[in-house]
């Protein structure tokens, strides 16, 4: 989106389209001519899977709301209406179940290449915020999204979620009982959580839209971190970076295939098949997995209003990402101390996301509480300290010669 | 980062990527349900037809004195992929009930023999007449019972289960269920009107034990043994839980063959355009 385009309209139409909306030129200048680093990697294609990812569930979703009631009598038969007598039912319900697990898989995997490879960095940081706020609202989403089918683990699911709210101090029960829109959960809250949860993939579009033009002004990073010097150091989008990714998402589609097919509730709970009933509380509630690492922090602090601040705390520290980290090296590839702080981390998150699933009792706390510090501390104290104590290798001239040793042959142009 | 310790992460990541869900089969002490064999287990699997119509059968004449079927219309018997009645077969089955209909032209309501578009009737009008007459437990409905139980499986086996596709904890829970009844033992404070079940989250249900040897005919020359009983009502489950599973697994193969040969497609053809990009594969 910015001015890298070499576009020519071709026919009469084209040339009088570019004068008045040049939507053919800036289509070309960002998915065709844009110059993408030539050294990226197969972690530089989650991006291209998220934007199908979101497409894919907006698609399900669309047709899946043709057919579902949000309304408390009727929203778990409904989804066993679609189940068994829509065509397809199964597949479209399927997918979209299936697809927000995939969608969180590739974001979480996107979220963790950013931070091996620095580029939350100058000039990269509102790239990166943005980032953030889609990965929020995603977190939204899914947890709306969620409710609908009004199974015990939809219900009781909303009633933990929306009970932190009653840790705000003073308001917090007013607060709680205006999100319900009664006395606990029930169609009111239904009813406005299918409103949102359609409403918000539209917003994350949009803030997709702004990602995506933030990435076109300053360019991807790559797996050496320093910024591509001359056109030798990158090629074009297409057909290089259109190819890659279209092969990489045919390869992720694989997995989800096998989830959607083969194994369709192994994401979900077996008691999400058993209808609402605010009489009956479930041995254990438990989220969705995806949000298991920051269930883990909320229940590691002994204190509740403490708890959901640590839990709200863990994520919105993201956005501070690019001044924590003090290192002027961006790419782990350079930073060993790094590399293996950022492996520990990683090791921290899946620890905390087992612990999300385990009760909240004897050394599962334990544990949790170690792990949140370390969390906390990876963010406060190891990457700010290391920019300062670390001794990084030597950074090479340009990508071109990290790929080639020295000397290159310039691409053909597309 | 090298491509074989990220793939290691990779792989830990989808590992995680799992349910640890806990849910009303899964008893802190209940030993873990036996594997039972399934035809409708992996990627192949599909209902034993003569099974499904023996658990059918059984469903009929002991199950459904108590529990629901509420979501299952007599029509589902003769789609494909199921226990493969024909149309006129689930006809005769649906006029052997007495469905209430109307009002009628005189706004009286009316008793009318079943039709296949008719969904299974309740045994018992409500949910309170359920349970006054169960000694205060309600029998749940049993559409969707086969994928509302299951047991924890712990890690690493959870991992496991992604690849070796094993997700029949719920059909195994209720096997065990069913066969699951033993004395109290010794200083078990069993409340009254309730059973001691091994495998019960809990030990004591409200469900008397529901089958007996010899209890249910079957003109197959099947064993009439009550694990022979579960097994067969538990296939009827999973398939009244999931009636488009075998549609399922049949497409999910095509879709597999397709996404396989078309990745490799695109392998070759990556290849191609960045050949003459120097320094790359
Ligand atoms: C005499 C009535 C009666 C009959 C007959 C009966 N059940 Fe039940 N069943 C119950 C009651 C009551 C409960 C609830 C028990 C409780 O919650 O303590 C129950 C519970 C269950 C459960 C749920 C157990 C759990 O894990 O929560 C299953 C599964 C079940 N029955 C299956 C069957 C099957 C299959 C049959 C036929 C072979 C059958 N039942 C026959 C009364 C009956
Ligand atoms: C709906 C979700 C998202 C979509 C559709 C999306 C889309 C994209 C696309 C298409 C790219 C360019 C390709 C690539 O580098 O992978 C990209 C880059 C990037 N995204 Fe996202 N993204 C999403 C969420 C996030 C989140 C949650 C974060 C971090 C919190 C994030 C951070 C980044 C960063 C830092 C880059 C630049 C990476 C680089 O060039 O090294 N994105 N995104």
């Amino acid at each position: 989106m910015s001015g890298h385009s070499t576009y020519q309209p071709q026919s009469a139409f084209m040339k009088w389209m570019e004068a008045r909306l040049p939507i053919a030129s800036l289509i070309h200048s960002s998915f065709v001519s844009y110059p993408t680093p030539r050294n990226l990697n197969y972690w530089w294609t989650f991006g291209g899977i998220l934007s199908l990812m979101l497409g894919a569930q907006i698609l399900t979703g669309i047709v899946l709301v043709m057919h579902y009631v949000p309304q408390e009598t009727m929203a778990f038969n409904s989804v066993e209406h679609i189940m068994r007598d829509v065509n397809y039912g199964w597949l479209l319900r399927y997918l979209h179940s299936n697809g927000a697990s995939m969608f969180f898989v590739a974001v979480y995997i996107h979220m963790f290449r950013g931070m091996y490879y620095g580029s939350y960095k100058e000039p990269r940081e509102v790239l990166w915020i943005l980032g953030v706020i889609i990965y929020l609202l995603m977190m939204a989403t899914g947890f709306l999204g969620y409710t609908l089918p009004w199974g015990q683990m939809s219900f009781w699911g909303a009633t933990v979620i929306t009970n932190f709210f009653s840790a705000i101090p003073l308001v917090g029960e007013a607060v709680v009982t205006w999100l319900w829109g009664g006395f606990a959960v029930g169609n009111p809250t239904l009813q406005r959580f299918f409103s949102l949860h359609y409403l918000l993939p539209f917003v994350i579009a949009g803030v997709v839209l702004l990602h995506v033009w933030a990435l076109h002004v300053v360019g991807q990073n790559n797996p050496t971190g320093i910024e591509p010097k001359s056109s030798k150091d990158t090629v074009p989008f297409t057909p290089y970076a259109t190819v890659k990714d279209g092969f990489f998402m045919v390869v992720f589609m694989i997995v989800f295939a096998w989830f959607v097919f083969y194994t369709p509730n192994y994401l979900g709970h077996a008691d999400n098949y058993i209808p609402a009933n605010p009489a009956v509380t479930p041995a254990h509630i438990v989220p969705e997995w995806y949000y298991l690492p920051f269930y883990a922090i909320l229940r590691a602090v002994p204190d509740k209003l403490l708890g959901v601040i640590a839990l709200f705390a863990s994520i919105l520290i993201l956005m501070f990402l690019p001044w924590l980290d003090t290192s002027k090296v961006k790419s782990a590839r350079y930073r060993p101390l790094f590399r293996q702080f950022f492996w520990i981390f990683v090791a921290v998150c899946l620890g905390l996301g087992w612990l999300g699933a385990k009760p909240a009792e004897g050394g599962y706390v334990i544990a949790a509480r170690i792990l949140t510090i370390y969390y906390f501390a990876h963010f406060l104290i190891i990457l700010p300290l290391l920019g300062f104590i670390e001794k990084t290798k030597p950074l090479p001239n340009s990508i071109e010669e990290s790929v080639l040793g020295h000397g290159a042959a310039a691409p053909k142009k597309a | 980062m090298t491509l074989q310790r990220s793939l290691l992460a990779l792989v830990l990541a989808a590992g995680f990527a799992a349910p640890f869900a806990m849910p009303a089969g899964a008893a802190e002490g209940a030993p873990e349900p036996p594997r039972q064999s399934w035809s409708f287990s992996g990627p192949f699997g599909k209902f034993d037809r003569a099974q499904l119509q023996r658990g059918f059968k059984v469903y009929k004449e002991v199950c459904a004195n108590c529990h629901s079927l509420s979501l299952v219309s007599f029509r589902n018997l003769a789609e494909p992929g199921g226990p493969g009645y024909t149309p006129a077969q689930a006809a005769a089955v649906a006029a052997e009930y007495k469905v209430q209909d109307g009002p009628n032209d005189a706004g009286e309501m009316f008793e009318r023999p079943g039709r296949p578009a008719d969904r299974f009737p309740k045994p018992f009008p409500n949910d309170n007449a359920a349970r006054a007459a169960n000694g205060g437990a309600l029998p749940p409905d049993l559409s969707v019972m086969a994928k509302a139980r299951t047991y924890e499986r712990g890690f690493p086996r959870f991992i496991i289960d992604i690849f070796t596709q094993y997700q029949e904890q719920g059909p195994d829970y209720l096997v065990a269920l069913m066969t699951g009844y033993e004395d109290a033992p010794q200083g078990f404070n069993l409340p009254a009107g309730t059973h001691y079940n091994k495998y019960f989250p809990g030990h004591a249900i409200g469900m008397p034990n529901p089958l007996n040897e010899g209890q249910v005919t079957y003109d197959d020359g099947s064993p009439t043994t009550p694990l022979q009983y579960a097994r067969d009502v538990t296939a009827f489950m999973m398939w009244t839980a999931e009636p488009h599973m075998e549609a399922r697994k049949r497409i999910g193969f095509q879709v597999m063959i397709f996404l396989i040969v078309f990745a490799g497609l695109m392998y070759f053809t990556k290849k191609k355009v960045w050949s003459d990009v120097h320094g790359h594969a």
